[in-house]
């Protein structure tokens, strides 16, 4: 940005050139940092002065080591030192250094800390080497650079290259530095750039020459090069390079981002360029814009951290005290009577008893040093990377079809994954493909349904349902059509789910094909092969038809029917109004062009183009731009296309018969074969591939191609479009006005060849183009035609949005000659303009699309992920609240978050849209009212005693109430409810919802959102996204994931971990998060435990020998207790252990719960391990005392056993504390003991004197002689451990936690598992999450619990039922009967529309009534809320689900009551209202009751009962 | 360029991880689980395991003989003596009486006890040189002798450091009183210590004689005759290697301590032991220990293969074993209780 600010002030746009250049020199001794210069490095020797600035260019040598052989060790260790624990650790070392208070050898003290240091500088090291040797391989690459002496391009490395120098790339070279593209061997100086390894976009690009050297006649000679080039300081920005190169005439010519290869990027398509290097090395903007991964500090660290200063608290009191025992103790021996035991300083006099104890406290220090666990950090690296690996391991975290598994980008955030309370999601690409399928247009205001289509896709998703085929359709759609379409859509979504493996046949298919059409985006046969419907076929057929008799009698084309005239118009926008590159398959990256240019028909119709309008020669078109608003291009070059435009009759037979073939292909056999005949040829001839920069472009133009309206050649200057009937067409293209996300629409400005108008193009969202319309009167009937269609059309995209498809309007403007005149002098003004030109350009493209006509709209299917909605429902059951936040608009934000099960149609959905921040705050007030009646209600029906409670401490109390809410917002209000007044007020309303919907929202909202839930909640926060607009989420959330999609590389760049899909996520979330998080924590508190046992040991032994900080433990078992015999179980447990396993985890995902409430590690349990530590250590120290008490033992002989039972007690607490034991486990605790054996062993008889001042020669060897030592080792850990075996043992049995219920359940045979699951998730979702799923496992719930179990014997007798059920019902398995009423507040206010559901089961019945009543109490404060006129558009289809819901016996009753709520609200009576509450409370209580017997009777009565339906209705509406 | 890329293509096996076992964090495992009915066997076995143990340790315990008698009360006059470091020269003898009831079979072993004696004071344990001791000539200046290294004329002690010039000197010898004839007890002063300390860590310096080879260096302070006339008796017990020496550099783990002082000698007729009846103790009372509040015992044990007559282990076995048993019980009642209600879970 400061270089954009820069660039602004520095380069005035509109001087006269002398004054330019005066001021540019100014300019250059003032502001030199701003720009930068680039001369060709050919031209002769410059002056002394220029040199010395110009070497401060970077090379392009690549240099991403951060260490040399000389600086390695100091960096390193200054690196290193930024640690604080190291920094104790040295200081801990260096005072052992200090005669008066050193406790071991200073040698041997400094050995760990050392250890530490080496460790970590190895891996430093070793990853400093890799990092060299990629660089040495990158640097060595060669390319072709211009050598001045030999006059041609020498072959050079690349890390000789130098800005200033000129470089030849050949097709498929990688670029090496950014270069400005100077020449090109494609004709219009084009070249084609895939910028896969920059972003992963795999489209290819294009990339422009220099305009003027695009002119250049000859050959293009780089010693010929005079000009200067001034372009800004090098930047991260990949999407803007701006500069100028002043030639040595004076002239300036502007350069854009359309004349620099970026490096990394591969040269496609393009024989040969040749360019000048403008940054080269680490100023590329590739290389600036690779920041590793970056460092976050888990949640779980923090804690670690806080309980770390607890330790050092610890630490120091146990100083302080043994420091003032020791002065008291020294004190009693007054100074005559010094003991003979009491040693003099080194000059013979006693000390002090102050100074005594002060250099004690600096001893024990020493001494006491493991208490700060020094190699935990150390541990907890390594833990992390192996966690790390594993995680990559994972088989089911890979996907297959992209070859692309999971990416941890962030190393020390694992742990965090198991603690995420929220998660906030990007829809598109995120949660859906991202490969958008057309599925149906309206063009004029008609609507093609697309059916076949639909049928098509159907078969993808699922070859055989026989659901899909029921679901009515119908060529025109009523309301209710529409709503059966939605409903069936469901199905669709619910069968996949739970056929899943019937579409991995597809999938693998899909594959196949991908791969054929390998690189290519966008292009799957799903997307590819459209069905046309065969009205809008057949019209489009006439038309051609229409055009071609118009063409071949020369007459004008206004005598179209404007429908057909639409229509043409409609696909011509389709297949132009983009920036789609074509090719052909068999030469992949080579563009068709070349054959089209130079052998197509375009001849005849240019000559036809040419009788037609006769004045196209002279009508001078001056300028157009390419691919984006960002490129001008001089135009002049029609010629070109003429001269091309010789060609044989042959090739163009050729090139139908291509076509033919792949219109057969696209027709899948669904629609009639089209007027040509299919002679056979290659199947992998004819198809011309389409290369996208966004995949709604893509499918825009299959689906016109699907109609016979083929893209068949794009050019900067002309597109060609093939037309049945006409041939070949070519538009030529003036200006392209690039798409953007605040206009959120792209123009083509076009000369249109058959009416030679100047027509703009423009395709984009409806609520922009619907305001952009030109307003028509509804007097004159052309008007009122126009109007209706307008209207119609709207309705239609309120259908599709419905519908959950994207939608694009497609319209069109016609410009006379004037208007367009009088337009491009400013738009010019506005692309010659270097400064503020985007600006500039933006409201050039305002001015021109304005007045459109509409043409029509489409639908875009942006098809779920696989596996969405289960993952989100698991995710949800795990207790996570998903927030999608997302820029769609609300409609189809909702409609997606309904199949995807973000929204289920029993909770009830608070829709916020306000128009001002006052409106906005009376609904948050109004809904916060709301909901604590709700609460307050409920909480009395749990006093009675209505639900079955029993709630485990782990289970959030007040979850029960929020589990039924939903909110929806969008954009503007969010941007109201965000500020700080109101902030707290939304997140109160949002903390109670299950989920929230953000729509139309901003990148910036979005990270808003996230930091707020992040600050405020204290919340930890996963945020998910694909596209370049979640980054900014994607980096404020505590774990940001991003999805290795389509969309390009920047969101995966700026994340922590990447995942192929959003069902990744679950297996991420639940398993590897949970994993992570538990072994981390019992790892980080067994640290802890570990560390003060050992300690406390040592300090009770300061009691027996005068605080005089002597240990028993001989200095090599302290030093090394912790860095060998004690660490390698620990790790293996901290990265194996699995509390409970991975297929438990998944389909128990409650268990996730665990680590959201940090249940593995809350503050208190690192007291209880203190005390537990104290206890322990106790034992290990007095059962030795004691037994050893007024005996001969020496010190070392003693301790020695000591250290032995510590060890021992140390490893089998971490036994009891572990789950799972593999032979690893195993080996690695017995390798511990043994080599504490083998070490202490070798230790004693080593050397009698090398280990001043301890000299415990041969004492562990005469020890393993006494059996005294076996028989304290034996006892001391079992009393010891005997407690927390108890308590561990009692709490398995009595009160288990989740976990260990899992853990148990996982144990059960498959069959009673899998039984106990399904009965299980029975009852869950009929229960809706109101019971905690442990409940019914843990005996001590008594008869609730095995009340349960009865429930399930009596539901497991009726799977029949079931199964009926399934096919009438979207929620398979359950007995559901829901009511729906919608209480709206239209236009603008709260939208309330519950989806009721209550179970029939006998298990759910008090929870489903409950949530009844919390409807009815909302029903109550809505009306308080008076006059809330009835919104009907989204009624409709609320009703409709009423309509069904109260069509069972069941709820018939309660449909008569909703009559009356119904009636009552209209009179807008409050006091009927609250009346009608504690009626309906009344009622349920005593359907209660009845449902507990009449389930079956009920499952038969489904198909009931119309009348009472469309009574119902009736009142309603 | 474009044939390195396809190739890499063709052979760039799928990026799909290994499904093997350790990838995929599926490796054979045992998964205990810590309920009643698993772990109720553990409990009954160590139960069982620590209640047998601690008896044995209890029986074998209870067949060691012991006598101790404190005689720094005794030769109350001696201590007050001593208590006053300028009388280091004076000699003091006490005689301390007792009687056994019953004989001591087997090996006894005399030992002499200190009480309040910090022995494992931190500058105390380290003021020693090994590698003087070894019989090396080393600059003890550089070892942790300070401030017991050198006088102030520079010359050296032999041996330096705080432990070896805190010695304990006393002397005690026994006398059996068996019908008014006074027998001295047989005692054996050599093999008391640790063969390592005789053999390897301690040596003294080469030289043809002791007193040579000590030449240039000179006694503790505290000591009352150079090191090489330790045992002048015994050349294999003299200088370094003396075992009193040996023993008493061997610093004890606690204050209250007892050091092997002699063996009886399993002769004439004190070889079952020493027999009942009156005894009578000779001490040379050097060891001063009143002015720091210490104690002095000298003690008779016999010993068995658990070790001497401390039953603190034996105990515990038998409290340990006990609880682990009554817990056993306790949660097999627990689990017959929830029985009842039950738990489908193991259905």
């Amino acid at each position: 940005m400061s270089q954009g600010t820069a660039g602004a002030e520095g380069a005035p746009q509109v001087l006269p050139e002398g004054k330019k250049r005066q001021r540019k020199k100014r300019r250059r001794k003032k502001k030199d940092c701003k720009t930068r210069l680039v001369r060709s490095n050919l031209l002769l020797p410059e002056p002394e002065v220029e040199k010395s600035k110009r070497t401060v260019l970077a090379s392009n040598r690549l240099k991403t080591t951060k260490y040399t052989a000389l600086s390695f060790l100091p960096k390193n260790l200054f690196e290193q030192f930024h640690r604080l624990a190291n920094v104790y650790f040295v200081f801990i070392a260096l005072l052992n250094f200090v005669p008066a208070v050193n406790a071991f050898q200073p040698e041997l003290a400094l050995a760990p800390v050392l250890f530490i240091l080496a460790v970590t500088a190895i891996k430093d090291l070793w990853e400093d080497y890799s990092r060299y040797r990629s660089d040495k391989e990158i640097n060595h690459m060669e390319c072709l650079v211009y050598s001045r002496n030999e006059k041609k391009y020498i072959s050079r490395y690349w890390k000789e290259v130098k800005v200033g120098d000129f470089v030849q790339l050949r097709c498929n070279e990688i670029i090496p530095a950014d270069i400005l593209l100077l020449s090109s061997s494609d004709p219009d100086g084009l070249c084609h750039i895939e910028t896969a390894n920059l972003d992963g976009e795999t489209n290819l690009k294009q990339r422009q020459v220099v305009r003027r050297f695009l002119e250049l006649d000859s050959e293009f000679d780089p010693l010929k090069f005079t000009s200067v080039i001034e372009c800004e300081k090098p930047n991260n920005d990949l999407s803007r390079f701006r500069g100028y190169m002043i030639h040595k005439s004076g002239k300036k010519d502007g350069l854009f981002k359309e004349n620099l290869l970026l490096r990394g990027c591969t040269i496609r398509n393009t024989e040969e360029v040749a360019g000048i290097v403008i940054y080269a090395g680490h100023e590329t903007k590739a290389l600036l814009n690779n920041n590793g991964p970056r460092y976050k500090r888990s949640k779980l660290e923090r804690q670690m951290n806080a309980d770390v200063l607890w330790c050092v608290l610890i630490l120091l009191i146990m100083c302080l005290f043994s420091a003032i025992g020791h002065g008291l103790w020294v004190w009693q021996y007054a100074e005559k009577k010094k003991p003979i035991f009491d040693v003099p300083g080194p000059d013979g006099k006693y000390l002090s008893p102050v100074l005594a104890s002060v250099y004690l406290f600096l001893t024990v220090i020493i001494v006491f040093q493991v208490m700060i666990p020094i190699s935990l950090y150390v541990s907890i690296e390594i833990v992390k990377i192996c966690q790390v690996y594993f995680i990559h391991q994972d088989k089911d975290l890979y996907d297959e079809e992209t070859d692309s598994q999971l990416q941890c980008r962030a190393l020390n955030i694992t742990e965090d994954l198991g603690q995420v309370q929220f998660i906030f999601s990007d829809k598109t690409g995120t949660l859906t493909e991202n490969k958008m399928v057309f599925r149906r247009c309206t063009v004029s205001g008609i609507e093609y349904s697309h059916d076949a289509n639909a049928r098509r896709l159907a078969m993808y998703q699922e070859p055989d349902s026989e659901e899909e085929e029921a679901a009515p359709k119908g060529g025109t759609l009523s309301q209710r059509d529409s709503i059966c379409s939605h409903q069936s859509i469901k199905v669709v979504h619910r069968s996949q789910s739970t056929k899943t493996h019937r579409r991995t046949g597809s999938r693998a298919e899909a594959k196949r094909a991908s791969i054929l059409s390998k690189h290519t985006a966008f292009s799957s046969p799903m997307e590819k092969d459209i069905t046309p419907d065969p009205n809008l076929l057949e019209k489009v057929n006439e038309c051609a038809k229409h055009l071609e008799i118009m063409r071949s009698h020369e007459q004008p084309l206004s005598h179209l029917s404007p429908e057909l005239c639409d229509i043409f118009d409609f696909f011509v926008a389709l297949t132009i109004c983009n920036t789609v590159v074509v090719t052909a398959p068999n030469q992949p990256r080579q563009k068709v062009r070349d054959r089209f240019e130079l052998k197509s028909p375009v001849k005849t119709i240019e000559d036809f183009i040419r009788r037609f309008t006769p004045s196209r020669l002279t009508s001078g078109s001056n300028s157009s731009s390419s691919s984006s608003l960002a490129t001008s291009k001089s135009v002049h070059r029609f010629g070109l296309s003429v001269l091309s435009s010789t060609s044989t009759e042959s090739t163009l037979l050729k090139l139908e018969e291509k076509l033919a073939y792949s219109e057969q292909m696209n027709n899948n056999g669904y629609s009639s074969q089209q007027g040509r005949t299919a002679v056979g040829s290659g199947p992998e001839e004819g198809e011309l591939r389409y290369e996208a920069e966004s995949p709604d472009e893509a499918a825009l133009v299959y689906a016109a191609r699907a109609y016979n309206c083929a893209l068949v050649g794009r050019l900067s200057d002309q597109v060609s479009v093939e037309l049945p009937h006409l041939g070949t067409l070519n538009f030529e293209v003036l200006h392209t006005l690039g798409f953007d996300s605040i206009r959120k629409r792209m123009s083509v400005v076009v000369r249109h060849p058959l009416t030679d108008e100047i027509n703009v193009y423009t395709k984009g969202a409806d609520s922009v183009i619907m305001d952009l319309l030109l307003p028509c009167s509804s007097d004159d009937p052309q008007g009122k035609h126009q109007k209706k269609i307008q209207s119609k059309t709207q309705n239609y995209l309120n259908l599709y949005a419905v519908d959950g498809l994207r939608t694009l309007c497609i319209a069109k403007r016609v410009l006379s000659k004037e208007e367009y005149a009088c337009w491009l002098k400013s738009h010019l003004e506005a692309e010659s303009s270097i400064e503020n030109r985007e600006e500039l350009l933006f409201q050039s493209a305002l001015r021109v699309e304005k007045n459109l006509h509409l043409l029509g709209a489409t639908g875009i299917e942006d098809r779920l992920q696989d596996g969405v909605p289960e993952t989100i429902a698991n995710l949800r059951k795990a207790g996570l609240q998903i927030w999608v936040l997302t820029g769609d608009k609300q409609e189809t934000a909702v409609n997606i978050a309904y199949a995807c099960k973000l929204l289920d149609h029993d909770e009830e959905i608070i829709t916020l849209n306000a128009e001002s921040p006052e409106t906005c705050a009376i609904l948050l007030e109004q809904c916060l009212q709301c909901i604590e009646s709700k609460f307050s209600n409920n909480t009395i029906d749990e006093a009675t005693g209505n639900m079955p409670v029993g709630f485990t401490p782990l289970y959030p109390p007040s979850s029960p109430v929020l589990s039924s809410l939903g909110l929806v917002i969008d954009g503007r209000t969010l941007a109201y409810a965000l500020e700080p007044t109101l902030e707290d007020k939304f997140l109160a309303l949002a903390k109670r919802c299950r989920s929230v919907l953000c729509c139309r929202s901003t990148p910036l909202q979005k990270s808003m959102v996230v930091k707020l839930v992040r600050d405020k909640l204290k919340a930890m926060t996963l945020a998910i996204g694909d596209g370049a607009n979640d980054v900014s989420m994607i980096q404020v959330a505590d774990v940001g994931v991003g999805i290795s999609g389509q969309e390009g590389m920047q969101a995966v760049m700026a994340s922590d971990f990447a995942v192929p899909r959003f069902r990744h996520l679950e297996k991420l979330l639940l398993v590897h998060g949970h994993w992570c998080y538990s072994r981390l924590a019992n790892m980080v508190l067994y640290f802890f435990y570990k560390n003060a046992m050992f300690v406390a040991l040592l300090f009770w032994y300061q009691f027996y020998c005068g605080f005089s900080g002597s240990s028993m433990v001989d200095q090599w078992y302290l030093i090394f207790f912790n860095l060998l015999f004690s660490s390698l179980p620990q790790l293996i447990t901290g990265v194996l252990d699995k509390d409970v396993p991975a297929d438990m985890l998944i389909a128990v995902p409650q268990l996730y719960k665990s680590g959201q409430n940090m249940e593995e590690y809350q503050p208190h349990m690192f007291w209880i391990n203190m005390i537990d530590a104290m206890y322990q250590s106790l034992v290990c120290f007095f059962i030795p005392y004691f037994t050893y008490y007024d005996s001969e033992v020496d010190i070392f002989s003693w301790g020695t056993p000591i250290t032995t039972v510590a060890l021992f007690t140390i490893i089998l607490h971490l036994a009891i504390e572990t789950k799972t034991w593999t032979f690893l486990h195993w080996s690695s605790c017995i390798f511990s003991i043994l080599l504490f054996f083998f070490v202490a062993l070798v230790y004693n008889a080593s050397c009698p004197i090398c280990h001043p001042p301890s000299n415990p020669y041969w004492t562990m060897e005469r020890l393993m002689g006494d059996p005294m030592f076996y028989f304290t080792c034996i006892i001391s850990p079992i009393i010891a451990l005997l407690p927390r075996f108890l308590y561990r043992t009692l709490q398995g049995t009595l009160f288990p936690t989740q976990l260990q219920l899992g853990r148990q359940l996982s144990k059960l045979s498959p069959e009673i598992r899998t039984q106990l699951l399904t009965k299980l998730n029975v009852k869950r979702k009929t229960i809706l999450q109101t019971q905690p799923f442990a409940d019914s496992f843990s005996p001590n719930l008594g008869s609730n619990a095995s009340d349960c179990y009865t429930a399930y014997n009596q539901n497991s007798p009726l799977p029949a039922s079931h199964q009926k059920n399934e096919s009438l019902f979207p929620e398979p398995a359950r007995a559901e009967h829901t009511t729906d009423w919608t209480v709206a507040a239209s236009p603008q206010g709260a939208l309330f529309y519950g989806d009721k559901h209550s179970s029939a089961s006998s298990l759910g019945r008090s929870v489903g009534f409950h949530e009844v009543t919390h409807s009815t109490s909302e029903v109550e404060s809505l009306s308080v809320g008076a006059a809330f006129p009835w919104n009907s558009a989204v009624d409709q289809s609320d009703f409709s689900l009423l309509k069904w819901i109260t069509s069972t016996p069941l709820f018939s009753r309660f449909g008569a009551v909703l009559q009356v709520s119904s009636s009552s609200l209209q009179n807008e009576s409050q006091d009927s209202m609250s009346v009608l509450g504690s009626s309906l409370h009344v009622d349920f209580k005593g359907l209660k009751e009845q449902s507990a017997n009449n389930f079956q009777d009920k499952m038969k009565g489904i198909p009931a009962d119309n009348c009472k339906s469309d009574n119902s209705e009736t009142t309603f509406l | 360029m474009k044939n390195r890329k396809s190739q890499e293509a063709q052979t760039l096996p799928s990026r799909c991880p290994d499904n093997s076992a350790f990838k995929q964090q599926k490796l054979p495992a045992w998964k205990p689980k810590l309920t009643i009915t698993t772990v109720l066997s553990s409990f009954f076995v160590t139960g069982v395991f620590c209640l047998s143990a601690g008896v044995c340790l209890i029986l074998s315990t209870n067949s060691v003989r012991e006598i101790q008698i404190n005689y720094s009360d005794k030769c109350s006059d001696c201590s007050k003596l001593r208590e006053n470091s300028s009388n280091w020269n004076n000699e003091c003898y006490c005689s301390v009486d007792f009687m056994l009831k019953e004989d001591m079979l087997g090996d006894v072993f005399m030992y002499y006890g200190l009480q309040n004696f910090y022995q494992n004071h931190r500058r105390y344990v380290i003021s020693r040189s090994d590698a003087q001791l070894l019989g090396r000539d080393v600059d003890i200046q550089k070892s942790y002798c300070a401030p017991f290294t050198t006088y102030q004329n520079g010359t050296p002690m032999a041996p330096c450091g705080a432990i070896a010039n805190s010695i304990f000197n006393d002397t005690i010898d026994l006398f059996y009183n068996l019908n008014s004839s006074v027998i001295q007890v047989p005692l054996l002063k050599t093999g008391n210590s640790w063969w390592t300390d005789k053999n390897v860590k301690f040596r003294n310096p080469k030289s043809y004689n002791l007193s040579s080879a000590f030449a240039g260096t000179a006694r503790p302070p505290y000591w009352q005759k150079p090191v090489y006339m330790l045992d002048e008796e015994d050349e294999g017990n003299n200088g370094y290697i003396n075992d009193d020496f040996l023993i008493w550099m061997r610093v004890s783990a606690f204050s209250t301590f007892r050091n092997l002082y002699r063996r009886v000698s399993r002769t004439n007729q004190f070889a079952d032991g020493l027999p009942a009846g009156n005894y009578t103790f000779h001490i040379s009372y050097n060891f001063p220990v009143s002015k720091f509040k210490g104690k002095k015992h000298v003690i008779l044990s016999t010993v068995v293969w658990s070790g001497g007559s401390n039953p603190f282990l034996g105990i515990a076995y038998t409290v340990c074993g006990t609880a682990a048993t009554l817990t056993g019980f306790v949660i097999i009642a627990i689990h017959l209780q929830l029985r009842k209600k039950k738990t489908f879970i193991q259905k």
